[in-house]
């Protein structure tokens, strides 16, 4: 099996998708010739024309309103926004209109469309090319919100969102682009929608992350095992709606819980999934809920020492995992 | 026989007006039954609005958002799309679209009281907020002017398919203030797409009238800027509005692109049943508009060009009220939504994930 990045396994899972169904099309900023700012549809242009790689005004709502239009008359769009920082003049389309159609249609109309974002920090983007916006879309019932956090699950999540009926929000961390490596079969597979992975047993204490938080929480737990400490690890992989059966079922089992994501603090996604924990296993908990997050300040600074304070890290989760494992 | 002037639409999408011997519908090749059907989808669409208020009134449907003096327009417009093949993207006061591309006045009625069977949303919308996937009018929500996005993205369907499907997405004035008409407008002219935007200018706003809503006054001038012809038309005329739309619908089948049509009329109700117009607009002004507003207009037009008599448009009148009771008394005895039905169709259900492909 050929090792690849995460932007390799986007780009193949939706190429992929392009060559099966000829309803495939996506539509965003510099998506054509310059094959997007990341390069997720390098070499599309050429291979699929302009009519299915289609190079977007820059103008974001209408990049999610129009999907939804092509979706209604029997596409299946893929829509980039360039960072999930700037699908914010998009969100009344998405979650006025893709997320409601069906529910205020009485099932009549539904929105097949994916809006890929790329999202997160720690690579110097600063306030506005590192936002966490997982907590805004998961919020909206409707939306189905996915965050894979290793190549083979980028591709076949990314190829399910595209075969689903309803619209999903497909969220790409940038710091996992390039960084992140696995092994990714060559040819069609899909992975679930709706389905948190344990990534490792432990017996312990259960860390929950998704994303890049995910790989920091896997080299925290690395120390912790040399300290004696098993820690069972969930990828949350779909944010909403959430697998909270597997989340708890490894709770019960630990009886220790820790969330971590890079999101503000207050309302983020992981209080969520805090709050489905003691909901459902609080006879089960020998210790608090902790969660390490992002803090509550409006964005993420540039300057490195800031953005640096801003970032759960190893070190961060692994302070957090001893005091857990203390108790 | 009347005489009438008709309007052309130059490229520039400035009208002209000469003289013509031949009366306005002769011109258009329209004949008489196609004129009665007409009269008759105006007629409807304003008999029904009327019993809608009423019913409010009464307390038997908690809201109403009205089409009244929108009928020209909507009727004129739909008598220049192909039933059942164009698409159809609403705003709250298309009542007469609705109707005149298959809509029955008993499925109107089934919005109006929320029941359990109305197809446009089961109940779960408020009246006004059209949608009937089996006309090909797409579902629509409160938040102004997001629909003309989708109908720029229903077109680019349409051309990526082949397809010589013409969509027609409308609104208000008030809708050329937001983002998304701009937006939708800039992307339906870079590439050239088979849509018309239909602006159905009322003069108000709910209270805000236009010199406080259009800069420069004219909206069919914004055409220009987006690459395509800009017409103004007047929308109390039926036969006028007819004309100008079916030059967008050939235009747009054609290949040739998107027309934007603003259609001048003026709003006969108050914005709504919550609303009080009189905080806003003298009760002189509504009046001056009464005397040039689409129904008694057209009934004059149809009876001045010897098309009908008073005896035959006092039947299609009777067939209307007719329909009307109907509609109110059947629809007012059907089912209620369920509570236990309130979790349904937010995603996919099992059965539709494994048809869907």
């Amino acid at each position: 099996m050929a090792v690849k990045t995460m932007i390799e396994a986007i780009r193949d899972g939706l190429r992929e998708e392009m060559e099966r169904d000829e309803r495939v099309f996506v539509m965003g900023e510099d998506v054509g010739p310059r094959g997007g700012v990341f390069g997720v549809t390098d070499g599309f242009f050429k291979q699929f024309g302009e009519n299915r790689v289609i190079d977007a005004p820059l103008a974001e709502s209408v990049i999610a309103g129009a999907a939804i239009g092509a979706a209604i008359n029997g596409m299946r769009p893929v829509a980039e926004m360039q960072f999930a920082d700037f699908s914010h003049p998009a969100m009344d389309q998405i979650m006025n209109e893709a997320a409601k159609i069906r529910y205020r249609s009485n099932g009549a109309f539904n929105v097949p469309m994916v809006v890929r974002m790329p999202y997160g920090g720690g690579i110097h983007g600063a306030l506005y090319h590192s936002q966490s916006v997982e907590a805004l879309y998961g919020h909206i019932p409707g939306l189905t919100v996915v965050i894979p956090s290793n190549p083979y699950d980028a591709k076949g999540l990314l190829k399910a969102a595209i075969r689903d009926p309803d619209p999903v929000i497909f969220l790409e961390h940038k710091g996992t682009y390039r960084l992140i490596r696995g092994e990714v079969p060559d040819g069609d597979y899909t992975v679930p929608l709706g389905k948190a992975a344990v990534v490792r047993e432990g017996s312990h204490m259960t860390a929950i992350a998704y994303g890049m938080m995910l790989h920091h929480c896997l080299k925290a737990v690395e120390e912790m095992a040399g300290e004696g400490v098993e820690v069972e690890v969930v990828d949350v992989r779909t944010i909403s709606p959430l697998d909270r059966e597997t989340i708890v079922e490894s709770v019960k089992k630990t009886g220790k819980a820790l969330v971590v994501y890079e999101d503000n603090r207050s309302g983020g996604w992981g209080a969520e999934i805090s709050a489905s924990i003691a909901e459902a296993a609080i006879e089960y908990l020998d210790g608090p809920i902790l969660r390490v997050t992002g803090p509550d300040v409006p964005a993420m600074p540039y300057n490195h020492a800031q953005e640096e304070f801003f970032m759960p890290n190893p070190e961060k989760i692994l302070h957090a995992m001893r005091e857990l494992a203390a108790y | 026989m009347a005489t009438s002037t008709k309007s052309k639409v130059d490229s520039n999408g400035r009208r002209s007006k000469s003289s013509a011997t031949k009366s306005q519908h002769e011109a258009l090749g329209l004949g008489k039954e196609q004129l009665l059907d007409m009269w008759y989808y105006m007629l409807l669409a304003r008999s029904l609005d009327e019993r809608m208020w009423l019913l409010n009134r009464q307390g038997k449907a908690p809201f109403v958002i009205s089409c009244q003096g929108h009928e020209a327009i909507q009727i004129g417009v739909s008598f220049a799309l192909e039933r059942g093949k164009d698409w159809f993207l609403p705003y709250y006061r298309d009542l007469g679209v609705c109707l005149a591309l298959g809509v029955t006045p008993r499925e109107t009625m089934l919005q109006h009281f929320a029941k359990r069977d109305d197809p446009s949303s089961g109940g779960r919308q408020m009246p006004g907020h059209y949608g009937y996937k089996k006309y090909k009018i797409v579902t629509g929500s409160s938040p102004v002017a997001t629909q003309f996005c989708h109908a720029v993205g229903v077109a680019l369907a349409s051309k990526l398919k082949g397809s010589d499907e013409v969509t027609v997405v409308s609104g208000g004035e008030g809708a050329t203030s937001k983002g998304d008409w701009h937006e939708a407008m800039n992307l339906a002219g870079i590439h050239d797409l088979p849509v018309i935007f239909l602006i159905e200018n009322n003069q108000y706003a709910i209270s805000v009238p236009v010199p406080k809503q259009v800069a420069g006054g004219s909206v069919a001038a914004r055409g220009v800027g987006y690459g395509m012809p800009g017409v103004e038309v007047d929308g109390t005329d039926v036969l006028a509005v007819y004309e100008v739309a079916r030059e967008a619908a050939r235009r747009a089948r054609a290949g040739e692109g998107p027309t934007l049509i603003e259609a001048k009329t003026y709003r006969l109700t108050a914005h709504s049943s919550d609303d009080n117009d009189r905080t806003y607009r003298g009760r002189e002004e509504i009046e001056i508009w009464r005397a040039k507003e689409p129904i008694p207009k057209f009934r004059q037009y149809l009876l001045d060009s010897g098309v009908a008599t008073e005896e035959e448009l006092g039947q299609i009148k009777q067939r209307i009220d007719g329909e009307v009771n109907d509609a109110t008394d059947w629809a007012e005895t059907q089912p209620v939504p369920s509570a236990d039905d309130t979790l349904k169709h937010v995603f996919a259900s099992p059965e539709e994930k494994a048809q869907w492909r």
